[in-house]
């Protein structure tokens, strides 16, 4: 039986057993959601006023930089069509609320209260107002679970934003900390580094902000540096995610033997131990 | 028994039920280490209250849901559940004559169980090895089953669960 998951045939059979439990999670869910509903209505008239303002000073702020990147953006893809090379921009998103659930308490993971009735796929990039957040790894008919990048069988294509050093960001297990496990000692990478997504695994998109590198170790004995990075994200504290539709639609990438992790060259050695055994 | 054999099949439903709401009500960071194994309890009680009722099938069935519920893999917590089904049934005749701390003892041999098969499973599918805390929820459940074991059987009583 688990062999057979591991083949991912029982997908469905999760899906229809979760539609089942469903009422189950609302439930949990509920005393969160009440108080919430509560705070807002009982808000007193000057703390809406005052969140008010302060949106709208936001929204100023941002429609103006956005008018500076749509020109940008236009000419990014004249420069791109002079050298030829093809580039999509542009993605759709769709906002989804966490689900006040625990799960595993050994595992990164969190539901959302959006499935696939809102077309949400497996593998798909979730994303916070400011960061890489994770991937979509189960889709039910209500909800769905999101496998953070912090999870430890969670690979992630980056590079640093700084000189494009490409390398891959693995969790750690820990909510608050990425590793970068494979860079040499004499990689060009330093502490206060912003690290984005490559799209190189061809899951993510490219070019959205993952973490900030705060500690490198580099011993001379050791190929390798040791190097941890923070994410941008606030993974503890979320309450809404962004699920993103890049809009060049991924070709069915889910064949590509290992949902959890992206297929790239490092996750490649963590998972081999898995599908030995599987077999 | 001067009544139909078979009754109160939904108080088992619901005492399954709010195990499971326990096991996914969202509680803060320290606390949810020490969690207990709710539904393992219920099943364990009532397996030693109806053996002829609820058995390996109901373990296993629950052990699904506990899975698709807390996202690990589909049969992780169905085999251990089903596991530990067989052998209260095999043993609920001794357990039933035990003291209560004894049979927290026994309990707590249960519980263990159950978490090494998961992680026997873990590690068979090389997902990361959880640290020692995984092992406090045991303990927890064993201080616990006194208090269930006396709730469960006054409501047992009470809906004459037979």
């Amino acid at each position: 039986m688990i062999v057979d998951h591991r083949q991912h045939h029982l997908e469905s059979v999760r899906s229809v057993l979760s539609t089942v439990i469903y009422p189950l999670q609302f439930i949990a869910n509920l005393p969160l959601s009440v108080g919430h509903w509560a705070s807002e209505t009982f808000a007193t008239r000057s703390r809406l006023q005052d969140e008010n303002r302060d949106l709208r000073k936001e929204n100023l702020l941002l429609q103006g930089r956005q008018q500076k990147l749509a020109a940008l953006e236009a000419e990014n893809m004249r420069l791109r069509d002079l050298l030829d090379s093809s580039f999509k921009i542009g993605d759709r998103v769709l906002i989804a609320e966490l689900v006040a659930v625990d799960m595993d308490p050994y595992r990164q993971l969190v539901l959302l209260n959006k499935g696939s009735s809102s077309g949400i796929y497996k593998g798909q990039p979730v994303l916070q107002a400011n960061a890489v957040m994770g991937q979509v790894i189960h889709v039910n008919r209500f909800t769905s679970s999101v496998l953070m990048i912090t999870d430890a069988s969670h690979a992630l294509p980056i590079q640093v934003n700084r000189n494009g050093l490409r390398t891959v960001a693995i969790g750690s297990g820990r909510i608050n900390e990425l590793e970068l496990p494979n860079l040499p000692n004499n990689a060009d990478i330093e502490i206060g580094d912003l690290l984005v997504t490559s799209g190189l695994g061809g899951r993510f998109p490219s070019g959205y902000p993952v973490a900030t590198v705060t500690s490198i170790v580099r011993e001379p004995g050791e190929p390798f540096a040791r190097i941890k990075a923070q994410p941008s994200a606030h993974l503890d504290r979320a309450r809404e995610a962004l699920l993103v539709w890049t809009l060049q639609p991924p070709e069915q990438s889910t064949d590509a033997s290992e949902p959890e992790t992206d297929p790239e060259k490092a996750s490649a050695t963590i998972t081999e131990p898995a599908t030995e055994r599987a077999e | 028994m001067t009544l139909s054999p078979r009754q109160g099949t939904f108080v088992i439903i619901c005492t399954f039920c709010v195990a499971l709401l326990l096991a996914i009500l969202p509680l803060p960071d320290w606390a949810q280490m020490l969690r207990p194994q709710w539904y393992t309890l219920v099943l364990i009680y009532w397996v030693l209250a109806l053996p002829q009722r609820v058995g390996v099938a109901v373990g296993w069935i629950t052990g699904i849901l506990v899975d698709v519920l807390s996202g690990t893999l589909l049969g992780q917590h169905a085999l251990s559940l089903a596991l530990i089904a067989y052998i209260v049934f095999e043993m609920h005749l001794r357990i039933r004559l035990f003291p209560l701390w004894q049979q927290s003892l026994t309990i707590l041999v249960l519980l263990l169980l159950e978490k090494l098969i998961s992680l026997w499973v873990i590690g068979a599918v090389a997902q990361p090895t959880p640290p020692l805390t995984y092992w406090v929820p045991p303990l927890v459940g064993m201080l616990l089953w006194p208090w269930i074991y006396i709730v469960l059987r006054d409501l047992r009583r009470k809906f004459q669960v037979s």
